[in-house]
C-alpha cells in the first residue's frame, strides 16, 4: 500500500474518512511529540511552569485518542474494509494507543520535573537523561514519519534504532546508581529520575511498536515478537501487492 | 521465543498448538479441478484457462464484477452451457478425478451429482411436499415411507422443516422469498447431490432470510461441497473457506479467504475488494 492510493476509492466520502483518520493520527503524534520535547526540556532545565503545562495538557492526547478510536469504529461499522483500507484501520487503532501511552510517560516525566524543581535538584545528575530523552524523541519522530510516509523500509530502520535507546537506558541506570551509592540522601531524587529513564525507555518501545504497525500496514505482515533480523528479512521479501 | 518460554506466561499448550484460522490448501481433498478451461459463445471468449482445485467439504466462493465469467464457470460444473446454443468449451472439469465433458457421462445423472440453486426463488407451482419429491419421483423412488422420510430430513437440512411441517401440502407459492429459496435449497438437496453451486442465492433476500441461508451454508458444508458466486464481497467473506477473484474471464486470484481479504497478492483484487477503481 502506498500513499497515494488513499484516494482512490469509488466513494469519495470513504476516501475523505480515511484521510481524516490518517491526518487526525499525525495532529496527535504532533501533540505527543510536542509533549514529549516539553517534558524532557522541563526535566533537564529545571522548569516547573512548563512541567505543569505538561501535565495539565495531557488530556488533549486522551481525547483525541477517543475521538480517532470513535471514527475508526465507525468506518469499520459503515465501510467494512477490506485489505489495506482494513489495515489501515487497525494500524490507527493501534497507533493510536500506543501514542496516548507514550503521552502518559511524557506526562509521568513532566510530574518528575515538578517534584525535581521543587526539591532543587542537582542538574549534574541529568546529564544521561538530556541524552536518553534526545533519543527517544528522535525515535518518536523518525516513527511518526514512517507512518506519515508510510515507508515500511525507514519502519525497519527505526526499530533497530531501539537497541540504542536499552542501552543508553542500562548505562544511565548504572551512573545514577553510583550517585546512590556515594549519598544515601540522595536516593529519593535519584529514584525519580530513575523512573523517568524508565519511561523514556518504553517511550522507543512503542515508538518501535508503531513501526511495526506501519510494516504491518505496507506489507501486510505481522512482525510483533519476533527478531530483529527477522523484522527485516520480512519488510524486504514480503512484497505484498506492491509490485503486481 | 520458544515454547517452555511460552508456557511459563499461563499459556495453554493447545493454544499454542492452535493454527491460526487459515485453511490449508495442501490438506484438502480435491472435489473439483478445472484444467486449462476456455469457454467461448460463438466467437467471444468468456473465460480464459481457467486452471483451479475446488476442495471437498468446504464452500469457494467466486467474486468479480458483472460479466466477469463467474456465473458462466459455475454452469460448467453441471453443464448447464450445454443447453445455451454456439457455446464452446476447451479443456477440462473433473468431478473425483472423472472428466465431466466425457462422452460416457450421464448429463441427469451428473447433475443430481452437482446440484443447482439460482438468484431467483424458483419452485414449482405445486405443494412444498411434491417441490421437494420431484427429484425423487423422476428416480423412480415411489415408496411413500421412504419418500416422506427423505423429504423431512432434506426440509430439516434447508432448516425449514420447523416453519412447513404442518402446511407440507399447500402451495410452496404461499412460502416468503426466504422460505422458497430454502425450499429450492431442499429440492436439491433432496437427492443426495456431492456438489451445490449457489449462484447469487441471497441476492434477492431481505436481510435476516439472507442470513439464514448463509448460516445454511456452513451448516451444508459438512456434507456437500459448495461453490457459490456473489455480488456481495462481505457475504462471501463471511461464508467462504477459499475466494476465487475473477475478471474479464480470468481467474486473477485464488486463496483462502482470509487472505484474500485481508492481504490480497494482486493489485487487481485489492482494487477490487476494497473498491477502487480498476
Amino acid at each position: 500500500m502506498d500513499k497515494s492510493k488513499l484516494g482512490t476509492h469509488i466513494s469519495q466520502q470513504f476516501n475523505e474518512e480515511l484521510e481524516d483518520i490518517r491526518t487526525r493520527v499525525m495532529n496527535m503524534g504532533g501533540l505527543v511529540e510536542q509533549q514529549l520535547s516539553d517534558a524532557i526540556k522541563a526535566m533537564t532545565t529545571l522548569d516547573a511552569t512548563l512541567a505543569e503545562v505538561v501535565v495539565s495538557n495531557d488530556f488533549k492526547v486522551n481525547a483525541l485518542e477517543v475521538a480517532i478510536d470513535e471514527e475508526c469504529t465507525q468506518i469499520l461499522a459503515r465501510r467494512q474494509p477490506a485489505a489495506s483500507d482494513l489495515r489501515l484501520v487497525i494500524a490507527v487503532i493501534k497507533t493510536i494507543t500506543d501514542l496516548e501511552r507514550i503521552g502518559d510517560e511524557a506526562e509521568r516525566i513532566g510530574r518528575m520535573a515538578l517534584h525535581f524543581a521543587e526539591a532543587g535538584g542537582n542538574t549534574k545528575m541529568l546529564a544521561g537523561i538530556s541524552h536518553l530523552g534526545e533519543l527517544a524523541l528522535k525515535m518518536l519522530h523518525a516513527s511518526l514519519d514512517t507512518f506519515a510516509r508510510m515507508d515500511a523500509d525507514a519502519a525497519v530502520e527505526v526499530v533497530h534504532k531501539d537497541i540504542k535507546i536499552d542501552q543508553e537506558y542500562e548505562s544511565v541506570l548504572r551512573s545514577l546508581m553510583t550517585y546512590m551509592m556515594e549519598d544515601n540522601r540522595a536516593i529519593p531524587v535519584v529514584v525519580n529520575i530513575m523512573w523517568s529513564a524508565r519511561a523514556l525507555e518504553r517511550i522507543g518501545d512503542r515508538s518501535k511498536n508503531i513501526c511495526e504497525y506501519v510494516i504491518y500496514l505496507v506489507k501486510g505482515k505481522d512482525v510483533r515478537h519476533t527478531s530483529m533480523d527477522k523484522v527485516a528479512d520480512d519488510a524486504r521479501s514480503f512484497k505484498g501487492n506492491e509490485e503486481k | 521465543m520458544n515454547k517452555e518460554a511460552q508456557l511459563t506466561h499461563g499459556m495453554k499448550m493447545d493454544e499454542l498448538d492452535r493454527p491460526a484460522s487459515k485453511t490449508d490448501k495442501e490438506q484438502e481433498e480435491t472435489c473439483l479441478e478445472v484444467n486449462n478451461l476456455n469457454l467461448f459463445y460463438s466467437e467471444k471468449q468468456a473465460l480464459s484457462d481457467i486452471n483451479m482445485v475446488m476442495a471437498r467439504n468446504r464452500v469457494t466462493a467466486f467474486i468479480g464484477p458483472s460479466g466477469c465469467g463467474k456465473s458462466t464457470l459455475l454452469r460448467c460444473f453441471n453443464r448447464m452451457n450445454d443447453l445455451v446454443d454456439g457455446v464452446r468449451i476447451e479443456g477440462g472439469i473433473s468431478l473425483d478425478g472423472e472428466n465431466i465433458f466425457d462422452k460416457t457421462i450421464n448429463v441427469a445423472e451428473l447433475r443430481r451429482r452437482v446440484g443447482m440453486v439460482f438468484q431467483k426463488p424458483n419452485p414449482f407451482p405445486k405443494t412444498i411436499y411434491e417441490n421437494v419429491a420431484y427429484g425423487m419421483r423422476l428416480q423412480g423412488v415411489k415408496d411413500k415411507r421412504q419418500l416422506d422420510e427423505s423429504i423431512k430430513k432434506a426440509l430439516q437440512g434447508a432448516a425449514l422443516w420447523d416453519e412447513v411441517k404442518d402446511r407440507l401440502h399447500e402451495s410452496a407459492l404461499g412460502l416468503s422469498g426466504g422460505q422458497q429459496q430454502r425450499l429450492v435449497i431442499a429440492r436439491a438437496i433432496a437427492v443426495e447431490p456431492e456438489v451445490l453451486l449457489l449462484d447469487e442465492p441471497a441476492s434477492a433476500l431481505d436481510p435476516i432470510s439472507t442470513l439464514k441461508i448463509e448460516e445454511l451454508i456452513y451448516e451444508l458444508k459438512d456434507r456437500y461441497t459448495i461453490v457459490i458466486v456473489t455480488h456481495n464481497m462481505q457475504q462471501a467473506a463471511r461464508v467462504s473457506d477459499y475466494t476465487a477473484f475473477m475478471y474479464m474471464g480470468e481467474l486473477i486470484e485464488y486463496d483462502d479467504t482470509n487472505t484474500l481479504f485481508t492481504n490480497p497478492s494482486r493489485k487487481k483484487t485489492e482494487d477490487y475488494i476494497t473498491g477502487r477503481y480498476g
